[in-house]
């Protein structure tokens, strides 16, 4: 790994004014991506600001309405986060099953989201969830906050702070993982919410999208049935040696079939 | 960066550059080489040491980032000349062949432990995802894993932290 001058900063100001330099400076957070591309020279950093140093960041705060989690809280905290579990426990799913459990007790949100890796598991919650992501300037809706390939709003020494998910009525996600990788080859979340039906897939395609063929299908009826003769395009897909495009446009499908499964099988059980 | 870290119950002052690997810090520095760097790239667990008693990628985590932590090696699990009680069950199931794999194994193993209230076979595996093995084929890993949780639940003051 190249080196670099390390920071540490203990509030959100002199992260703010460590990141306003004109050299290359990175903020750091649970490393699980950062430090791997370092070590292969992808990223080479003048100056490494680690936002481990502020507490503000960390936690979970929710409500009947919302859901609040601190960027550099871990995945291992979300999955295991009472009020998660309570108010979107398919977002504590969604926690639980990223990685591996030590990438999950050093992996945060905030980087997660911030990376938009295309086979990460949190951008679909985000979208599907309707969430907002916030940062030390400004709060950006999910819908605009994701823009493509390892790609987001984000500009020049703007961080992300927290994000918030508004509680749906039910939701669940599936995703097909990669056996090497763990990462989702494709995953599904479906969010049933007072404004409608929302699909978010993410593994699929360059950048997590709302397949909004499926959300009009479920409106009319919703169930996995509704969904036994439909066919996702396969235009655009990621075609790849991990999956070609057929392939991750069959399994849109299918993991939207058993998402939706699950959330009826579980309101009929309430 | 100055950093103070206490490994292994000991307390460690050290003037360390900010890219110096955890596993760098630990094998180099310390002379800890029981935690193993097997492919340097997050993927194959040799490396898993404890933090704050939560297990890590010690080849993914700054030495840096760790100042005032409490971090545990495979040689702090317990005294020179005894085995912890997941150590035990390891040399018992013949949970190893090569051994390369084990520290790391072993540490994740032992978090397992701690937080998995009732083991099972399939949480166990579900665990290891993180820790590849290429000798055993598992089968006995995940046996000394239920092992070692069961002895540990039994054994006072076996908790690693
Ligand atoms: C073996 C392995 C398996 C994995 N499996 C999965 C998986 O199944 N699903 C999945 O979704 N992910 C997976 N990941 C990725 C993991 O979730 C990472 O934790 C995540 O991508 C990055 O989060 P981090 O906290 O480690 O960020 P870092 O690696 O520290 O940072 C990542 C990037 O985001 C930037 N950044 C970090 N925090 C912020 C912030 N608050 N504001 C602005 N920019 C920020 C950094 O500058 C850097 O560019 C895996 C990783 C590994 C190593
Ligand atoms: S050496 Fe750290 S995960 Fe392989
Ligand atoms: S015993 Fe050889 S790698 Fe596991």
């Amino acid at each position: 790994m190249r080196t670099f001058e390390y920071e540490r900063p203990s509030t959100l100001d002199s992260v703010s004014a460590a990141l306003a330099s004109d050299r290359d400076v990175r903020v750091l957070a649970g490393g699980m991506t950062l430090i791997p591309s370092m070590k292969m020279r992808l990223a080479t950093p003048d100056t490494i600001v680690d936002l481990g140093g502020i507490p503000e960041l960390v936690g979970v705060t929710a409500d009947d309405e919302v859901v609040a989690i601190g960027a550099m809280t871990t995945h291992a905290r979300v999955a295991g986060s009472e009020e998660v579990r309570r108010s979107i426990p398919a977002l504590a799913e969604l926690a639980g099953a990223i990685g591996d459990p030590q990438v999950r007790n050093r992996g945060t949100i905030g980087g997660s989201v911030a990376n938009n890796d295309p086979a990460s598991d949190y951008p679909a919650a985000l979208l599907a969830l309707n969430a907002t992501v916030h940062t030390n300037r400004r709060s950006v809706p999910a819908a605009s906050f994701f823009t493509g390939m390892f790609e987001t709003a984000l500009d020049v020494g703007e961080i992300v702070t927290r994000v918030s998910f508004p509680v749906p009525l039910s939701a669940a996600y599936e995703k097909f993982r990669s056996p090497a990788s763990r990462y989702a080859l494709v995953g599904v979340f479906v969010a049933v919410t007072r404004e409608g039906v929302r699909v978010a897939v993410t593994g699929a395609a360059p950048c997590v999208f709302r397949a909004t063929t499926i959300e009009s299908t479920l409106a009319e009826r919703f169930g996995p049935d509704a969904l036994e003769n439909f066919r996702f395009p396969r235009e655009g897909l990621n075609d790849d040696m991990h999956g070609d495009a057929a392939y991750r446009a069959h399994l849109v499908t299918v993991l939207a079939r058993k998402a939706v499964g699950r959330i009826v099988a579980s309101s009929g059980s309430r | 960066m100055k950093v103070n870290i206490t490994v292994n119950d000991r307390a460690v002052t050290a003037d360390v550059p900010g890219h110096e690997l955890l596993s760098d810090f630990l094998r180099d520095r310390l002379g800890l080489t029981g935690t193993h760097v097997g492919c340097d790239t997050s993927q194959c667990g040799a490396c898993v040491v404890h933090v704050n008693g939560a297990s890590v990628k010690s080849c993914a985590t700054l030495a840096c980032a760790l100042d005032g932590a409490t971090v545990r090696t495979i040689e702090g699990l317990s005294a020179p000349g005894s085995l912890h009680p997941m150590q035990k069950a390891f040399h018992e199931n013949h949970g190893l062949q090569c051994g390369f794999c084990t520290p790391g194994m072993i540490m994740s193993a032992v978090d397992f432990a701690t937080v998995t209230p009732a083991p099972t076979a399939e949480a166990a595996r579900r665990w290891l995802e993180g820790n590849l093995c290429r000798c055993t084929g598992y089968q006995n890993i995940v046996a000394a894993v239920l092992a070692g949780s069961a002895a540990m639940q039994t054994t006072e003051g076996a908790r690693s932290t």
